[in-house]
């Protein structure tokens, strides 16, 4: 059917708003850039003269390289707890029956909807009251209460589109539980578990409302830090560090598109 | 008779033979306790901090002390007061301006990712669209003072241009705080919308289309219902979602909009009022439940022109 003048009009007013939105979106992350280089400590368009030293001074102030080091130890125990625990529960959950079945999993889902300020308040509580308050244990426990509903997802989805066929070929064999699982359902789930990881570990790192709750000066991660610096400074050291945070982030996610294709993982595109 | 059984037993077999294929796999079920009681754990670790939550919620404050009094509710009566009922009020409204918001902007960017057939555009509005979700509050919120502030980007560029006098004030206004949590919510709204377009078949529309209607129409009466479910989703968990933000209408708003996550984190840090704050949660939850179960209600009728 050949496209009407009119049908192409319309093609083209839908490219435009596609755009002004996407430009929506890119905004204050091209703001922020242009911030970040500028020479004056006071913030100003457009920028008087072009300086890196922004970010030298945001890498060396202490409160963010201690942030940052409480960050990783914090990212990197709760993204991985959360992975073991969501893969193994995500298994049970596509092929076992067992009691409390939907209790568990509405409960493990329920993060999702719940005000993170609620979930930060009620670890806050609960630490003081049983005297881990200012611990490590607190934030990574939280934090992996946080981002376990989407180690679930990811894993889930990879479950469902696993052939059953390759783990019945292996088990009629003669392969043992243990050898199906180690052999084939783990390999061909991999693409799953490493995006469910990566998503743990982003989400963990970004985590901030509930981490205001649950952190106390000696534990506190990256974002709280920053919040604490906008508080009170205005120059542009904040910028720098959204800058690198922009970039490390949109590299990241990049990758895990080009090698786990986001989209599925996502389930905007089908994936067979 | 005979044909009806030999029917029953052909039929039969195959089934009871992939059931015992299965076996090693189904219905054993090997490390089912390994592999669920980690995650009843986990489940527990937040039903018992949601119940201290409840728990302080239902205790006296004693001013100057970090423990509790006795049972009262004497916190949800003063929930009553109009100071504090106001900043509910305000929460769902800009909750519901957001989560509105966020649908209108985000469905021609659902739309475009789903229809555009370039891998290259896909994949770059696909980035463009899901890193927001992963760049965190404070990073967001802050290039958001940036470009709204009196000195920022937007004021800047119309003085420059000679279009305004004087900066508008975007800053401690709920027009600011929405702009920013509609960044904020972008990236789940399209998720959910593209996720519900993704599995409509194209060929209802050319349908529509071979039957004369215009592309317009056939979008209204056909596209749009059938994506009506997403729209529930998406819609849904934005509200969720704003209910959630703190840094947002913390710097943004400056005081002037408060949320209901300002107000719980004033009380828990400012004048260690705990129990107070931990009842504000729980009115604040069931309060999402309530909207929440109120807009699916009220979408049902329109979920069934959706689906068949």
């Amino acid at each position: 059917m050949p496209r009407s003048a009119y049908q192409r009009l319309l093609g083209v007013i839908g490219v435009c708003i596609v755009i002004a939105i996407l430009g929506f979106l890119v905004l204050p992350a091209v703001v922020v850039t242009i911030a970040a280089f500028n020479d004056k400590a006071l913030l100003s368009f457009p920028p008087q003269g072009l300086s890196w030293r922004w970010f030298s001074h945001a890498i060396a102030y202490q409160d963010f390289r201690e942030g940052f080091r409480n960050g990783v130890i914090v990212t990197l125990w709760s993204s991985t707890i959360s992975l073991f625990v969501g893969a193994a529960f995500a298994l049970a959950l596509d092929r076992y029956r067992f009691r409390f079945k939907n209790v568990i999993e509405g409960v493990l889902v329920s993060p999702l909807f719940i005000p993170h300020f609620t979930v930060g308040l009620g670890f806050l509580i609960l630490a003081a009251q049983i005297g881990v308050a200012n611990t490590y244990m607190v934030v990574i426990v939280c934090h992996v209460i946080l981002v376990l509903p989407f180690v679930l997802r990811s894993v889930y989805v990879s479950l469902r589109n696993l052939d059953p066929r390759f783990e019945l070929a292996a088990a009629s064999l003669g392969a043992p539980p243990h050898r199906v699982l180690t052999t084939v359902t783990l390999p061909l789930l991999l693409p799953g578990l490493v995006s469910g990881w990566l998503f743990a570990a982003i989400l963990s790192f970004n985590e901030f409302t509930a981490s205001l709750f649950v952190t106390a000066q000696r534990t506190q991660t990256l974002p709280v830090a920053m919040y604490n610096y906008v508080r009170e400074y205005a120059d542009p050291s904040m910028a720098a560090l959204s800058v690198m945070y922009i970039v490390a982030t949109a590299a990241l996610l990049t990758f895990a598109n080009a090698f786990l294709g986001l989209g599925k993982v996502l389930n905007v595109e089908h994936s067979r | 008779m005979v044909c009806r059984k030999y029917h029953e037993l052909t039929r039969k077999r195959p089934r009871a033979r992939a059931r015992g294929h299965h076996s090693p796999v189904v219905t054993n079920q090997p490390y089912l306790r390994t592999f669920v009681t980690p995650a009843a754990l986990c489940a527990l670790a937040f039903i018992v901090a949601m119940a201290a939550i409840l728990q302080y919620s239902v205790r006296a404050y004693i001013p100057g002390s970090l423990e509790p009094g006795g049972l009262t509710l004497a916190n949800f009566a003063a929930l009553m007061k109009p100071l504090y009922a106001r900043v509910f009020l305000d929460t769902v409204w800009i909750c519901f301006l957001t989560a509105f918001c966020t649908l209108i902007v985000g469905y021609p960017i659902a739309y475009a990712l789903v229809h555009v057939s370039n891998p290259t555009a896909k994949s770059i509005v696909l980035i463009t669209v899901v890193t927001p979700l992963f760049l965190g509050e404070v990073v967001r919120t802050y290039s958001w003072i940036i470009v709204l502030g009196n000195n920022g980007f937007i004021n800047s560029v119309l003085l420059k241009l000679g279009v305004i006098e004087h900066p508008i004030q975007f800053m401690f206004t709920t027009f600011g705080v929405v702009v920013a949590l509609v960044h904020v919510t972008m990236p789940v709204m399209v998720i959910m919308l593209a996720a519900a377009l993704s599995h409509i078949d194209r060929d209802y529309q050319k349908a529509a289309e071979s039957l004369g209607a215009g592309p317009v129409r056939a979008f209204l009466t056909v596209t749009l219902p059938l994506s009506m479910p997403g729209i529930i989703a998406g819609v849904t968990t934005a509200f969720a979602w704003t209910f959630s933000a703190f840094a947002t209408p913390q710097l943004i708003g400056g005081g002037r909009v408060n949320m209901v996550s300002n107000l719980v984190y004033q009380l828990g840090f400012a004048s260690f009022n705990f129990p107070f704050a931990a009842s504000l949660c729980v009115a604040g939850l069931a309060l999402t439940l309530v909207v929440l179960s109120a807009l699916r209600l009220a979408a049902r009728p329109l979920e069934k022109i959706g689906p068949h």
